[in-house]
């Protein structure tokens, strides 16, 4: 099988990745104010709604409830689109899904396409397949926009341009647009649309992802704030939309719940600009044909785990990035992968399936379980609890270590009282490395503390010596 | 009745700063606890659940139930500690007895927000995480602070943002952790603060170890030693 796209060939670890971002100071003064005001704005717009925490419950409940009857509603899902003129197609992985999407390309004559932002395309590599099979694609999300023409990767799942400034953008749009823009927003988004109408008005395919699909009536939705994805879903003859296969609702009323939640938790908006919804095909209303090609690309494996499934959760909203202390500070390429942050250290790995693989395996790590993630996510997805179940299979994946090692004897001096109270006596003996109270440099592994830190001296007494001594 | 309170004084305090645990002894005994501390106790197996060994962790888990099974109630100054074994050690295969955060434990159990303390200092004050997020501990130990006369109380300005130390987190990912701290010391030096206090020594170590590299003139302080100081027998500083 080859391997999955959903990380970057050749990317680093991801402490190797984060020490060079955390030196890029035009990339931690561009997050620090980009999260710092969706944070806020955030936080205002979900503290209106009164009834927040009961949507979080209806949203995870509903969501489990899909992944308890996948098999059976995805079938569901299939026979509904089929009977409103549409086509399924069903593909075990990225390889299958990208064959799947070139093949529809060539079969309508299409060198190029237009793109509704999508996150599953992202994923399987859709662009770079179709590239190489001939078939240029072209972003129509603006911040998508901004990342293809820089020749760049997405750093964020929303707003994949959000480590640029404007001032980068105007630079990125000169040199690829040949065009003269200053770099206030009204300029550069009239720049973009300039550019991206003509090819609204001359594509004859549109590809696209899917928020939600709903099964019983074969509906799909999409959500977006600027209207170039409308443009993509009504204007082209072919629409082709490749959905991960959790993306369903089982009815039209569960939507409500996450038309709510979506917007409030993405963009801080009561509610999105743009709705999307079609159901097949309608005789001379859009396209005329549609394909529905549904990816699992790891998501069968993923579900397996009972920990880990939570993860399929995911409404792709972001909030989770934005209050995440690691990602405002290191930015979403450090993960390696298009999905960053919280979700994606716990997304990332089980997409990929193999915890031998060093980047995937030191995703779960990029976090201090500080728990804002769980806090905000509007699906409850518990990401501290499968980020600690992630690394339990990443140290049994590694097997022994100097790091293992270390820990079995921590353990065993843990189990047994007497033994710990034998290693705080020895240990107290690092006091006389300490000079006025501190330990300001101790050798590796503890270098890697006091490289920033100091450590204070250890008392000559433990408090269970003392409490020996005047209690016992 | 005397409340029954079994100390669970966490490895890191045990080890390192036996101050805060002879604190909490003397504050809780001052409010009219009797106060035990089980010698059988060494560690949550907290540092071995975060960081993948979750079978190294189990005997941990298995032995805290045995060491203080009899307790009514079982106090640790730590916020994280109280967290592992309140939601994790059930999933370990556990039925934890009642543990408590100091601050939950005067607040809900004791029912005092007032415990007569005196702390003549400008005192602000770090929310960890897993109090904040784990236990729900709210302000409670802002209300305990704000009832200890003498003591003038700063905030701090993104106080709910994690300071970086995250366990192995802070070894594993030293540089990340780092660029989080370093925004946690800029806080605590904008309130002009003389000390930094929290509910848990781990996060203390880390803000504290990196305001100490910096000699930036802050010290770090527990809440159960401002808690336990008072007019008559104030905290001094020991470190």
């Amino acid at each position: 099988m080859a391997r999955n796209p959903v990380t970057w060939l050749g990317s680093p670890t991801f402490p190797k990745a984060a020490h060079t971002a955390l030196a890029d100071t035009q990339l931690r003064q561009n997050l620090r104010k980009a999260t710092g005001t969706i944070r806020g704005r955030r936080a205002a717009a979900v503290g209106e709604m009164t009834d927040w925490e009961q949507l979080r419950v209806a949203g995870e409940q509903i969501k489990n409830d899909v992944l308890a009857r996948l098999d059976t509603l995805l079938v569901q899902l299939e026979e509904s689109v089929t009977a409103r003129g549409g086509v399924v197609h069903w593909a075990r992985d990225a390889e299958e899904a990208n064959r799947i999407v070139l093949d529809l390309c060539r079969e309508e004559g299409a060198n190029e396409v237009v793109k509704v932002k999508s996150m599953a395309t992202a994923e399987i590599g859709l662009n770079e397949a179709l590239e190489a099979g001939g078939v240029h694609a072209i972003e129509t999300d603006l911040a998508e926009l901004i990342v293809q023409l820089g020749d760049d990767r997405p750093s964020h799942i929303l707003v994949p341009a959000i480590h640029r400034n404007r001032s980068e953008i105007r630079e990125i749009f000169q040199r690829r647009m040949g065009v003269e823009v200053s770099d206030e927003p009204a300029d550069l988004a009239e720049a973009a649309r300039v550019y991206l109408r003509e090819k609204f008005l001359t594509t004859k395919v549109a590809i696209s992802g899917a928020n939600f699909a709903v099964a019983d009536t074969g509906s799909i939705v999409v959500l977006e704030s600027e209207g170039n994805g409308r443009m993509c879903l009504t204007l082209p003859d072919t629409l082709i939309t490749v959905m991960g296969i959790e993306k369903l609702v089982p009815t039209w009323q569960d939507l409500e719940v996450f038309l709510q939640l979506l917007p409030r938790s993405s963009t801080a908006e009561r509610m999105n600009p743009y709705t999307s919804v079609w159901t097949g095909v309608t005789e001379g209303d859009g396209p005329q044909r549609f394909h529905l090609v549904l990816i699992d690309n790891g998501r069968t494996a993923t579900l397996e785990d009972s920990v880990g499934r939570q993860a399929l959760r995911c409404i792709r909203c972001s909030a989770c990035l934005n209050v995440c202390p690691v990602y405002e500070r290191t930015g979403g390429q450090s993960y390696g992968s298009v999905y960053p942050g919280p979700i994606g250290a716990i997304l990332t790995p089980q997409l990929v399936g193999d915890m031998h693989d060093p980047q995937a395996a030191s995703l779960p790590y990029a976090s201090s379980l500080c728990g804002a993630c769980f806090e905000v996510c509007p699906v409850r997805i518990d990401i501290p609890s499968v980020l600690t179940h992630l690394r339990a299979e990443a140290v049994e994946a590694k097997g022994l270590t100097a790091e293992s090692v270390a820990m079995a004897a921590a353990a065993w001096v843990f189990r047994e009282a007497s033994r710990y109270e034998k290693a705080q006596k020895a240990g107290s003996l690092a006091r006389f490395l300490a000079r006025d109270g501190r330990i300001t440099s101790l050798p590796w592994p503890g270098s890697k503390w006091t490289s920033s830190r100091d450590v204070p001296a250890p008392p000559s007494e433990s408090f269970r010596a003392w409490w020996r001594k005047n209690r016992g | 009745m005397r409340v029954r309170v079994a100390l669970f004084a966490t490895c890191l305090t045990d080890t390192f700063f036996p101050e805060t645990a002879r604190a909490v002894v003397r504050l809780l005994e001052r409010l009219g606890c009797s106060v035990d501390f089980p010698l059988g106790q060494t560690c949550c197996g907290q540092m071995h659940f975060n960081t993948g060994y979750r079978e190294h962790a189990k005997p941990l888990a298995r032995k805290y139930t045995d060491v203080f099974r009899d307790y009514d109630h079982v106090v640790a100054p730590s916020g994280s500690c109280a967290g592992m074994v309140r939601e994790i050690h059930p999933t370990l295969g556990e039925s934890p007895p009642r543990t408590f955060e100091l601050a939950e434990f005067l607040v809900d159990v004791l029912g005092v927000t007032d415990v007569g303390a005196w702390f003549p200092h400008r005192v602000t004050y770090h929310p960890t995480c897993h109090s904040l997020r784990m236990l729900g501990v709210g302000d409670k130990p802002l209300a305990l602070l704000r009832a200890v006369k003498a003591l003038d109380l700063v905030e701090l300005p993104d106080s709910t943002h994690c300071c970086g130390f995250g366990g192995t987190f802070a070894v594993k990912n030293a540089e990340t952790s780092t660029a989080m701290l370093a925004d946690k010391m800029t806080s605590v030096l904008s309130t002009g603060a003389e000390v930094l206090s929290a509910g848990d020594n781990s996060c203390l170590m880390h803000i504290g170890g990196g305001l100490s590299r910096l000699r930036a003139g802050v010290r770090p302080v527990h809440l159960a030693e401002i808690l336990a100081s008072t007019e008559e027998d104030p905290w001094l500083a020991t470190r």
